[in-house]
């Protein structure tokens, strides 16, 4: 059986509020082997985002152990998180968050900046993460000249360029037409293929039936975890 | 990687222009007054440090004081209170080096067609060591020439220039009230005095052809002033109370009676012009320090103001893996990429004015490397100083409350 990417035990977030401390997240144990596909769905506010980014190492849980391809990551120093966001883990945003004053290729090159990659190397890297989604072309423009499925694309060639074990997407489509929603599903499906390890965050039973494994969250808690019955071609 | 963030850096200047430009003019005027200020400063200091060395050194004058004969009272140099024997007496003291009496006005000069007014120093030979004034041509008169009442004459630089604009003053003859002097040497240019008066605009003649011919004198055997030059500095303090000892008991001057006589100490005076001047550019150095201060706190201000803007560019940096020092540094560099900008900016534009300066008046400036460097790094250490406080806010900013900004 291949290794766990990711195992949650008991993992729970408290937001501090005005009004007190409100728990967003109530205990989730969660195990995903390398390989696989997964995604979570769940109601508005049911605390899919505060997992996704505990998972991304973006936040520290409030309690529970979070063991990232075996090691617990949970009360690491910021620093080390950064170095873990920048080479296990490729972040997918809903708005795709590019810098608007770079070239895409000097987007998808800055992780390789922090990973202290020289000029030479993060130039050939960046251009192939682009040429493998389908946007070599585009190397020079900047992020305002492309649209929304093109912007989706480059950032999934970000979260790649440092050849992660796993892509966290949340909601990578919500910002999408089906369409292009269908063409960056595509896109995810065929990353997971090569041995990428994907857990997603979405609304749409038709984006979800791409996984092969579906996780629902409701009030904080893991509610359901089957496999997806259905099998539709992605 | 620091070629990246140079890069960066630049891109980040680049995208607003008009206001990295405008925080740079604060460091531009501030490094460029701070180097303008010095080198006017710096200029005044040499320029007196210049007159100084033309005066002499460890120099004394001895001035005839009021008589209060009958209550009635002379100004300073008025009374016959000062003799020849007083100088005489004079040099026979400890530590004196050269004692030269000086009788001295303003004469009308006269030679062929052209007529000009100078100086007319009448003294003795010792004159020359004692303000350590060398000659260019010919040879000093002696003291046969002093005994005798010679008319002969030494001739400054000025004086010389308008008497003779054409000629080698050596050996033609100048005439003051009718009498004719041979002159027989030239003196070497000195300048001004800390006064502000030309020092070259003179005529020297020996001190008894002046009293006689010149001047004339109502008291036979005395003199206005003596010139007294003690051996070293550390001297002087016991020529002073030595001179006044003798002066009082020569005088007949009884306990508790004023000095009839004024005793100036020209090295104390060159040393408190020297400080006046050295007090005077550290206070125009301090002035134009307080615009670097502001162009430095104009730094602070934008570089807070573009870590605000750019918080949503921060939580996507760190979300992709900057460490804090990586966004800490990004921020820093920035700071100090204005600041030595502005500096080298500023640099140029403080020599410029200063060479201007220069060229408009006839103020000495100096620029010195040492106050380019100072500038230089006083800048790189107001961008440091004044950009660390705002990188270190974006370096603390927390990734999601950043990625959630706006
Ligand atoms: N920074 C925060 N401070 C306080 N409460 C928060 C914060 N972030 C999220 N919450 C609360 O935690 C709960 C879970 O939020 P979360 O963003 O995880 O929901 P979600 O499942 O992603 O919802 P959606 O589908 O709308 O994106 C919500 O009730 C939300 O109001
Ligand atoms: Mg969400």
């Amino acid at each position: 059986m291949p290794e766990a990417v990711i195992r949650t035990v008991g993992l729970g977030k408290s937001y501090l509020t005005a009004a007190g401390s409100f728990p967003a997240l109530k205990g989730v144990d969660l195990c995903i082997t390398g390989g696989e596909f997964v995604a979570i769905m769940g109601p508005s506010g049911s605390g899919k985002s505060t997992f996704m980014n505990l998972l991304g190492c973006l936040d520290t849980p409030s309690s529970g152990d979070y063991f990232l391809v075996g090691r617990n990551v949970a009360h690491l120093a910021r620093d080390e998180l950064a170095a873990l966001r920048n080479r296990c883990i490729g972040f997918v945003f809903q708005g795709f968050n590019l810098l608007p004053r770079m070239s895409l290729e000097d987007n998808v090159a800055l992780p390789l900046v922090y990973s202290g990659c020289r000029r030479d190397e993060r130039r050939q890297r960046a251009r192939s993460e682009l040429a493998r989604v389908g946007l070599a072309d585009y190397a020079g423009a900047r992020p305002n000249q492309i649209s929304g499925g093109q912007q989706q694309r480059v950032a999934i060639a970000r979260a790649l360029v440092n050849s992660p074990q796993l892509i966290l997407a949340d909601e990578p489509t919500g910002n999408l037409d089906s369409h292009t929603s269908a063409e960056i599903m595509g896109l995810f499906a065929d990353l997971n293929r090569q041995g990428i390890s994907i857990v997603l965050v979405t609304h749409e039973a038709d984006i979800a039936a791409c996984a092969a494994r579906q996780v629902r969250f409701r009030d904080g808690l893991l509610v359901s975890d089957e496999p997806t019955r259905s099998e539709t071609p992605c | 990687m620091l070629k990246a963030m140079l890069g960066e850096a630049w891109q980040a200047m680049g995208a607003n222009r008009l206001r990295s430009g405008l925080t740079m003019l604060g460091m531009v005027i501030g490094v460029g007054s701070v180097v303008l200020m010095l080198a006017i400063g710096q200029g005044a200091q040499y320029s007196v440090a210049q007159t100084i060395s033309t005066m002499g050194s460890n120099l004394y004058i001895v001035i005839a004081g009021s008589t209060s004969a009958g209550g009635l009272r002379s100004g300073s140099g008025g009374g016959p209170t000062l003799t020849i024997g007083d100088a005489e007496a004079i040099t026979e003291l400890d530590g004196v080096a050269n004692v030269a009496p000086v009788q001295q006005g303003t004469q009308q000069l006269v030679h062929g067609p052209n007529n000009w007014s100078a100086t007319v120093v009448g003294t003795t030979p010792p004159y020359l060591d004692a303000r350590a004034w060398t000659l260019q041509s010919g040879y000093p008169f002696g003291d046969s020439d002093v005994r005798a009442a010679t008319r002969v004459a030494l001739i400054g630089q000025t004086a010389a220039d308008n008497l003779f604009p054409n000629d080698d003053p050596l050996g033609k003859t100048v005439r003051i009230r009718q009498n004719p002097f041979v002159i027989i040497g030239v003196l070497a240019r000195k300048g001004q005095n800390l006064d502000g008066r030309d020092q070259d605009d003179t005529l020297i003649i020996p001190l008894t052809t002046a009293q006689r011919k010149v001047f004339g004198n109502p008291f036979p055997g005395s003199v206005r002033m003596i010139m007294v030059q003690a051996t070293s500095a550390e001297a002087m303090p016991a020529v002073e109370a030595s001179m006044v000892a003798l002066l009082r008991q020569r005088h007949r001057l009884r306990e508790g009676q004023d000095n009839d006589f004024y005793l100036r100490n020209l090295a104390a005076a060159a040393d408190s012009a020297a400080e006046t001047t050295r007090v005077m550019s550290l206070l125009l150095g301090a002035i134009a320090s307080v615009s670097l201060l502001v162009g430095g706190i104009g730094i602070m201000n934008i570089m807070l103001v573009s870590v605000t803007e750019r918080t949503r560019e921060i939580g996507i940096r760190m979300a992709i893996g900057a460490r804090q020092r990586d966004i800490l540094a990004q921020f820093l560099f920035e700071a100090l990429m204005i600041s030595v900008a502005g500096c080298l900016i500023g640099l140029l534009m403080g020599i410029g004015g200063a060479l201007l300066t220069n060229a408009l008046t006839d103020m000495v400036i100096v620029i010195s490397g040492t106050s380019v460097l100072v500038a230089f790094a006083v800048a790189a250490g107001i961008g440091i100083f004044f950009g660390y406080y705002p990188a270190h806010r974006a370096a603390a900013l927390d990734p999601i409350e950043a990625l959630r900004h706006q």
